[in-house]
């Protein structure tokens, strides 16, 4: 116990309060400035907004796979269920460059969204792109073992009283499985918030218009800049401890109300 | 008892596809969008790094693969897992037992900040081992005068992947210990045996399966963990790169056909990586279920797919 309880605090807790004692040091002046200026706030407005719209679009195709894959039977299932897992043992640096070579409009699907007037890469689609592609895994498997779970007989039941598929999934089987599908959505969010490696490459980079909150991080520390550095990661580490509450919390809400 | 549970389940499935099945059409659409939303983005992807690799001949990637300076990041890469995993992996074991096997105060809270390196952005996991350790840090004018180099070099890196591959060991134990209970290991100290000597005929036996996943998540992390290390690195070619690093140079400097041949290796590994993981997760379910005979399946938090414990990251 002692033993596991040191190893975090030199690796984990240690490290992480260092950030708060330089965030100290600034004073509210500094703070105040760097949050305010324009090129942080765009930056915060495209990392959270990307983030969040990544988390919905995978919410929403997560539930759709995660149904289809419990519920039903067809050739090539294992194999998609194996793959799903995909985007977390692929190094990001990996789907970073293949993305971009996919969406640049040089690419196969580039060239396609060019034609129609679309640009999806060094543009905010790309980053959503990639954002979507590392958090793709986490309503599936969020809802998955939930959804194996939900007894059948609820469902008959449902059905004897005449409900309709559709009220039948509405009425009976969202509620059960809402707390796994928003903790999932609140993961991948997390997810995509902090994301770097995949993002970096397909982003273009340009300051107030396709730089993401943990590039502009990135490009304070290469100039050396750590007070701004600091200032800037500050807040991005008080939504992680946010979103790791409030994981948590749901959590212990989808193990409460799981059914048995 | 586990055969009747598993015929009751057969039962059910067969009387669920008699009444409660959706129309065909309803299954098919739903079926095809799955298919073709995973095919884009994530079969594309695949397809596009070994098309690259390989769209100026197999030369080009041999040659890419064996360059100096890409043995010299597969070499880095290698000695950083070899730190990283096994110190994470005996911290896994220890706190899992820890958190499992004794009454503990503030059991919760440890258990909330082991996953702290999964929500913090790697960026600032690496950037917080600057501002201890780089030359304006707080703790680098002594080291500067030591003479001991931290940034920018392979401990550094190998700090960094630490931060971030700490959680998977430890997360995957702690529900499989639980689940698995006290019994086991009270049985073989009234039998006479001493502390070490129980956990490694005991508890080791009992966790291998739940213990060989979170290593296979954890060294896939470590071989790939891109955002973290890039920050510590400095990008010194040939010393301080790692792989994902090399394939950002290589990108960087346009030779594609080169980036995708050292892509593709990763993506190899990563490939070899969830085929092992479904195989382990196979036997872990089968392992959990042979354990707890008895327990009805929804109360078991073990025999929940493992994917979703790693998906809770």
């Amino acid at each position: 116990m002692g033993f596991s309880v040191l190893y975090m605090s030199l690796l984990v807790l240690i490290p992480l309060s260092t950030l708060g004692l330089c965030a100290g040091r600034l004073s509210w002046e500094e703070l105040y400035q760097t949050f305010t200026a324009p090129r942080t706030l765009a930056a915060y407005r495209l990392s959270l907004g990307g983030a969040l719209i990544a988390a919905a679009v995978n919410t929403v195709f997560g539930l759709l796979i995660a149904w289809v894959l419990v519920r039903y039977r067809f050739p090539g299932r294992r194999l998609l269920d194996t793959l799903v897992d995909l985007p977390f043992a692929l190094p990001t640096a990996v789907a970073g460059i293949s993305l971009t070579a996919i969406y640049a409009p040089t690419g196969v699907l580039g060239g396609l969204l060019d034609r129609v007037g679309i640009q999806a890469a060094y543009s905010p689609l790309g980053i959503i792109i990639a954002m979507a592609f590392v958090s793709l895994p986490f309503v599936i498997r969020t809802t998955q073992p939930v959804l194996q779970d939900i007894d059948r007989d609820v469902e008959e039941a449902a059905a004897t009283l005449g409900a309709n598929r559709l009220q039948a999934f509405v009425r009976v089987i969202l509620p059960a499985i809402l707390p796994a599908v928003l903790a999932g959505f609140a993961m991948a969010f997390a997810r995509a918030v902090g994301e770097y490696g995949s993002v970096v490459f397909i982003s273009g980079n340009m300051p107030g218009r396709t730089e993401i909150v943990p590039l502009l991080i990135m490009t304070r520390l290469e100039e050396y800049n750590y007070a701004g550095a600091t200032a800037v990661a500050l807040a991005l580490l008080v939504l992680s401890f946010v979103m790791l509450l409030v994981i948590n919390l749901l959590q212990a809400w989808a193990r409460r109300s799981a059914p048995v | 008892m586990t055969t009747i549970i598993a015929d009751a389940k057969f039962a059910d499935a067969t009387r669920g596809t008699a009444v409660q099945q959706s129309s065909a059409f309803v299954r098919w659409a739903l079926v095809l969008t799955a298919v073709a939303f995973l095919g884009l983005m994530l079969i594309v992807p695949l397809v596009i790094v070994f098309f690259s690799a390989f769209e100026k001949g197999w030369q080009t990637t041999v040659a890419a693969l064996t360059h100096a300076d890409a043995r010299a990041a597969i070499r880095l890469t290698v000695l950083t897992v070899a730190i990283a995993v096994p110190l994470n992996v005996v911290f896994g074991v220890a706190v899992a037992w820890a958190l499992t096997k004794f009454r503990l105060r503030g059991k919760s809270i440890l258990v909330t900040l082991i996953d702290l390196p999964f929500s913090v952005s790697p960026v600032i996991a690496g950037m917080v081992f600057i501002l201890l350790f780089g030359a304006r840090g707080l703790l680098g004018p002594w080291l500067g005068e030591r003479d001991i180099q931290i940034i920018f070099a392979w401990p550094g890196i190998a700090l960094a992947t630490m931060f971030v591959t700490l959680p998977f060991v430890a997360r995957e134990l702690i529900p499989l210990m639980q689940a698995q209970g006290r019994e086991d290991e009270e049985a073989a100290i009234s039998l006479g045996a001493g502390g070490w000597q129980t956990f490694f005929r005991v508890t080791l036996p009992n966790i291998k399966w739940g213990l060989a996943y979170g290593t296979i998540l954890c060294t896939a992390r470590a071989l790939g963990e891109f955002g973290a290390v890039s920050v510590v690195s400095g990008h010194i070619r040939g010393e301080t790169n790692t792989l994902p690093l090399h394939v950002e140079i290589l990108y960087n400097e346009y030779q594609f056909a080169a980036a995708f041949s050292v892509a593709g290796l990763l993506v190899g590994i990563a490939l070899l990586t969830i085929a092992a993981k479904s195989v382990v997760e196979w036997r872990l379910q089968k392992s959990v279920r042979g354990n707890a005979d008895g327990v009805p399946a929804a109360q078991k938090p073990s025999e929940r797919s493992g994917s979703e414990r790693w998906a809770s990251r």
